[in-house]
């Protein structure tokens, strides 16, 4: 039983780790259908300024937050005017290609500078554990539940009352519809660009244990995808839901396969998140909460 | 008519594999100029001032750009004229190599058991590397035919995960992570490629062999790519790029057709890999696998975007160029300006392998922008220059 709920709370900080990666990815693809592959490289670059600011120039965690926020979503607004804006109306493949070398580019600096040591990020949680009737909780995996639900509800108040939000939610309906009512369209695009990428930097500081970071962990970044699959690319539900189902089947995998079936190998937990992807498009080609496209010769 | 390229007044002329007659003429010269390359000799561009032969690393280069040609037409085929992305192609290399490694490579004892290799000749494990790779893609090809677009490309990532769990736990096969094995040994009906000898006379190192027989199997390749992509499947394949539902109705079958592409352009990968890397010797299962294997794949999609999507010749263009690229990395630093780019691992701001990558990157994003015909598409221009120099059209 304590087995069990300690899987369970395992994966419900995973996944609000997921949320925040899987979040960032919908609403870009909501705002200009471009599915962002350079989440990876924008994950570790800003988890490395958190670290940067915080442990090198020694500023007080918080500012150091603020500072990597500020320019977490600058970035995105210069990635999508430098190369996202000439790309608008290309295939969506080329663009999501495009996406993987502005990732590379990013990736490989960011791990130049982060070199193979194991940095740690200030974060005033670092390794400690609650004890909480036989099942230990990292302050780690509360922080990020807590940062997570907090983001998210702001996300979905600002979509649903701010007049921004309206107007970024009508961009996602119908872009050209959006431009000739006067929204401001390619502020939209920027905007998401720039939640997007902070989002990515939250998800950044949580998905090292001991508050630390590494190189390796931008392959986490690459496990989000199978989460907005299961949710169904443009949607905020979806993702949520997503990040739950494969954070909470990947946890349990991790718990229950070596023990019951351990002929599948050592890592297997690692490749359920891509099962249960499978098994869902199989059954829903569009994701459990996507909107299937109709579509007319 | 005939003096312009750019003009197509019949069907025939429209397939034709060569349009024109320069295109045969300069084709026959090409093929002439890579085969003296292949013999060592070193061709004058400028007499007297310039000239490039194929020496050492560049003539293993060389190899390794052919048979990754092999891969690129491959996924050409699915990508470019079929219109089935896929970001899975890192898989099917590594399936070919590990079948061809299995069939045709040297027993070598691995921590607790041997791995299983059969040793047999080139004329078996190359097109049985082939086949497993498209029996693959057969088993794959059903969940194409459900989904599309970026749906499809998720899945294809997918499976370089689920993949690269298998390759990494049938230690048997693959020897296991960091581990590897050796590849398989390219021995066609008993005779040694790799080793020096002498062929029709003329005495050749083990690399130059190779080299030749790299041409041979790549222009099979390309023009096998190229005949397909002509006939009634390459037809229905690009129906099926342009509008998948229009060609529904036109009577193509969109399962079948999508199969087809899944099954041949992974029987490319499968030869591809199985044939890279017996230049160089050694494979080991992280490269096709998670991470690696992704960046694996965005090395093929690279190779055809930048030489062309839908162009047999684009793809070759590409594998070439991609191959090259730590080759032409390794020339600039030579350079002042490139002063940041440190050759050792330590120094500088940027080392040799990050410059290429970061390079690498800004490629892609480049040619996305700037031209998305690829290097094919620089070629059209340059030469719809000189057709009418020296008036602008």
């Amino acid at each position: 039983m304590t087995q069990l709920l300690q899987a369970l709370v395992n994966g419900l900080a995973l996944a609000a780790v997921y949320a925040l990666i899987a979040l960032g990815f919908v609403i870009i693809y909501k705002s200009m259908q471009v599915l962002s592959f350079a989440q990876p490289g924008l994950l570790l670059i800003g988890a490395y300024w958190v670290t940067y600011f915080a442990t090198t120039w020694g500023m007080p965690f918080w500012l150091a937050l603020v500072v990597a926020v500020i320019l977490s979503a600058l970035l995105g607004v210069v990635i999508e005017r430098g190369f996202l804006r000439p790309m608008v109306g290309k295939p969506i493949f080329a663009v999501a290609i495009m996406t993987i070398g502005i990732d590379l580019v990013i990736r490989i600096i960011t791990l130049d500078l982060v070199g193979v040591d194991v940095l740690p990020t200030g974060a005033p949680w670092g390794l400690k554990v609650v004890e909480f009737g036989g099942l230990n909780i990292a302050h780690r995996q509360i922080a990020a539940v807590i940062t997570a639900v907090a983001l998210v509800a702001l996300l979905l108040a600002f979509f649903k009352y701010s007049r921004f939000g309206l107007a970024m939610r009508a961009t996602a309906f119908d872009q050209e519809v959006a431009l000739s009512q006067g929204v401001n369209v390619s502020a939209v695009f920027a905007t998401s660009w720039a939640i997007g990428a902070v989002l990515a930097m939250a998800a950044g500081i949580f998905l090292g244990p001991g508050g630390a970071f590494d190189r390796s962990m931008a392959v986490s970044a690459l496990k989000a995808l199978p989460v907005i699959v299961v949710g169904g690319l443009d949607s905020i539900a979806g993702a949520l839901a997503g990040a739950l189902i494969i954070a909470m089947a990947e946890m349990l995998a991790a718990t229950y396969q070596p023990q019951y079936a351990e002929f599948l190998g050592k890592n297997f937990s690692q490749v359920v998140p891509y099962l249960v992807m499978f098994v869902v498009l199989l059954v829903k080609p569009y994701g459990l909460f996507g909107t299937k496209e109709v579509e007319r010769v | 008519m005939r003096r312009r390229p750019g003009l197509i007044a019949d069907y025939r002329q429209d397939v034709a594999i060569f349009r024109t007659n320069v295109q045969r003429f300069w084709f026959v010269i090409a093929l002439v100029a890579v085969v003296l390359l292949g013999l060592g000799v070193t061709l004058p561009i400028i007499p007297g001032f310039v000239s490039f032969g194929l020496k050492g690393d560049l003539l293993i280069i060389g190899i390794t750009a052919m048979f990754a040609a092999v891969g690129a037409i491959g996924l050409n085929l699915v990508t470019g004229y079929a219109g089935q992305v896929s970001l899975g192609h890192a898989f099917f290399i590594g399936v070919g190599a590990f079948t061809a490694a299995a069939l045709g490579g040297a027993p070598k004892l691995v921590g607790s058991g041997d791995l299983i290799a059969h040793q047999l000749d080139m004329a078996i494990w190359l097109p049985a590397a082939g086949l497993v790779a498209a029996a693959l893609g057969l088993i794959v090809s059903p969940i194409a035919f459900r989904l599309k677009g970026l749906y499809l490309a998720f899945v294809t990532i997918g499976l370089l995960f689920v993949g690269g769990l298998i390759f990494r736990e049938w230690t048997s096969l693959t020897g296991g992570v960091g581990l590897g094995r050796e590849a398989a040994v390219p021995r066609l009906f008993g005779w040694q490629i790799d080793q020096n000898g002498e062929v029709l006379g003329v005495f050749l190192s083990g690399d130059q062999r190779l080299f030749l027989f790299a041409f041979v199997v790549l222009l099979a390749m390309a023009f096998a790519a190229k005949n397909l992509a002509r006939s009634k499947i390459g037809r229905a394949w690009s129906a099926v790029r342009d509008r998948d539902i229009a060609a529904e109705m036109m009577g193509i079958n969109l399962s079948r057709y999508k199969a087809i592409a899944f099954v041949i352009s992974s029987f490319y990968a499968g030869v591809a890999g199985a044939l890279l890397y017996t230049v160089v010797g050694r494979l080991e299962p992280g490269v096709f696998s998670d991470a690696p294997g992704f960046v694996l794949s965005v090395r093929f999609v690279a190779m055809i975007l930048i030489g062309g999507v839908a162009t047999i010749s684009g793809s070759i263009m590409g594998a070439f160029f991609i191959s090259f690229l730590p080759r032409i990395v390794k020339w600039m630093a030579g350079f002042a300006i490139f002063g940041f780019i440190s050759e050792s691992p330590a120094g500088g701001f940027v080392t040799l392998s990050q410059f290429e990558a970061i390079l690498f990157g800004l490629l892609i994003v480049g040619f996305l922008i700037f031209e998305p015909l690829g290097l094919y598409g620089i070629w059209l221009r340059v030469r719809n220059y000189w057709k009418a120099w020296p008036f602008s059209y």
